[in-house]
């Protein structure tokens, strides 16, 4: 679980994040939503360390991350695995070498017990024939699959994923989707998601944190996104006809 | 930059595959070009120092000794450095910037890895054997001029040679090999600042890479001004 206290963030003047408190729940897709520039990319990167908010306190299972060490910071990054927008696979290392990478960085394992967990995991991830394959090599989607499978190699207690859909036919996206459910499901983590993607917020927001000019406008999950009449809410996910006619029909079935 | 490629190494196993890595990359992938350039610029040295020799009284044994003290002394030391900077230099700003823009630098760091011990000192490391290459260089441009010198009909063999060895002075050698030390040193540094600290995308890694070669190159001649008066003036 991770439990985000009241932290705001600045850049020069611009006030970024403005007091955001939530609560990202284990064994759950959390989902950050919200409009280009509504903080989304500052708290994700705030909850990776990348950027150190002005206040308030990042807390993961208990472990208030301002209070850590750089030891303890460098351990429990150890412990996340991320997804980024345009998967960041080391494009000089085979699909095999890019899901090796955190086993052979950060554990004792041989050669063979490194290959068996990188079998495994491709194997999950249904990529089992791309091995030797480098990312250029391979399709966007399949590139995602394989930086999930980075992400998840090393057992992470924390999976956060960037727009993992971006840049991905409809059919695909839903592929990840449901992948990244199932994963966290499988393997109890706390996943963080940051998208622009509704089929997503439809498909598996459990938890999803819908942001507005860096504040916190609505949290629920995706029944509850049906249903809401928070305006803010209402106008940013049903901001295309489609939308808006599945949420009507939703909501007269409901009647 | 320089405290943090120090901090946090990498495990050994893992350092070790980089090390090799970037010796093939910057090392032996660049004796090729060394020794073309070397062997061609040597000769055209002993060519230009014979055409110039007009007065009969000069001994041609100058043109060896011209070719053994232009290419030890500046020719294979700074020149090569030079043309480094462009061919390793551009090479690591552009290789270091792409991995920054497409995130594989933050990628490394949100798994904890110390990305600037990671990129950069295995590449410092490898150019530990620069001054071999440099050392190819002075050999393949001396190679270069004793065969203008003699195949062209400007000079004996024995009286290149003769001039190889005249007034020999064991301290240009080293000399040649402290700033070949030091050259290697801005060669791993200056490009891979500045592609690890680039902002933007494919135009600015390409800015980038220009800005290295640039003020790596401005850093070598200065260098080597420096350098050259502190070990050689009396």
């Amino acid at each position: 679980m991770i439990e985000v206290k009241n932290i705001e963030k600045s850049f020069g003047d611009s006030k970024v994040l403005k007091g955001i408190s939530t609560v990202f729940e284990t064994g759950k897709t959390n989902l950050i939503i919200g409009q280009s520039g509504s903080g989304k990319t500052v708290l994700l990167k705030s909850l990776l360390g990348i950027h150190a908010p002005d206040s308030g306190q990042i807390i993961f299972d208990g472990r208030i991350y301002s209070d850590l060490t750089p030891d303890e910071k460098r351990a429990l990054r150890t412990e996340i695995g991320m997804v980024f927008q345009g998967s960041a696979l080391f494009d000089s290392m085979t699909v095999a070498q890019n899901v090796a990478f955190p086993l052979k960085m950060f554990t004792k394992n041989n050669r063979s017990e490194t290959k068996d967990r990188v079998d495994f995991v491709l194997k999950r991830v249904n990529l089992i024939d791309a091995h030797h394959k480098l990312p250029s090599e391979i399709s966007g989607g399949m590139q995602k699959r394989v930086a999930i499978a980075r992400a998840i190699v090393n057992n992470p207690k924390y999976l956060f994923c960037d727009e993992p859909n971006s840049g991905l036919d409809p059919n695909t996206s839903t592929i990840i989707d449901n992948l990244i459910k199932e994963i966290t499901e499988e393997y109890d983590i706390t996943t963080v998601i940051n998208t622009h993607d509704m089929n997503s917020v439809m498909e598996i927001g459990e938890n999803i944190l819908f942001l507005k000019n860096g504040v916190k406008a609505w949290q629920g999950n995706k029944e509850e996104i049906f249903v809401t009449d928070n305006e803010a809410v209402v106008e940013f996910v049903y901001s295309s006809n489609l939308f808006k006619k599945v949420r009507e029909a939703h909501l007269k079935d409901l009647k | 930059m320089w405290k943090e490629i120090f901090n946090k190494p990498t495990k050994w196993s893992v350092m070790k595959g980089l090390i090799i890595k970037e010796i093939d990359d910057l090392i032996i992938g660049s004796l090729g070009i060394v020794a073309f350039i070397s062997f061609f610029v040597g000769g055209v040295v002993a060519i230009q120092t014979a055409l110039n020799l007009t007065n009969p009284l000069i001994p041609k044994y100058l043109i060896g000794f011209a070719t053994r003290q232009s290419v030890i002394l500046e020719f294979a030391p700074t020149f090569i450095s030079i043309i480094m900077a462009g061919k390793m230099g551009s090479f690591i700003t552009s290789s270091i910037g792409t991995m920054r823009v497409t995130e594989q630098i933050d990628a490394l760091e949100v798994m904890g890895v110390n990305s600037l011990n990671y990129l950069v000192f295995p590449k410092l490391i490898a150019l530990l054997l620069y001054p071999f290459v440099i050392g190819i260089a002075m050999f393949l441009g001396i190679l270069g001029g004793w065969m203008a010198g003699v195949y062209g009909g400007f000079t004996s063999s024995d009286e290149f040679i003769n001039g190889l060895q005249m007034e020999f002075i064991p301290f240009h050698i080293a000399y040649a090999f402290i700033k070949t030390f030091v050259f290697a040193l801005l060669l791993a540094t200056i490009p891979s600042f500045h592609g690890y600290y680039m902002k933007g995308g494919a135009l600015e890694v390409g800015k980038a890479s220009t800005v290295a070669f640039v003020w790596t190159s401005v850093t070598i001649i200065l260098i080597n001004y420096i350098l050259t008066q502190l070990l050689l003036s009396k």
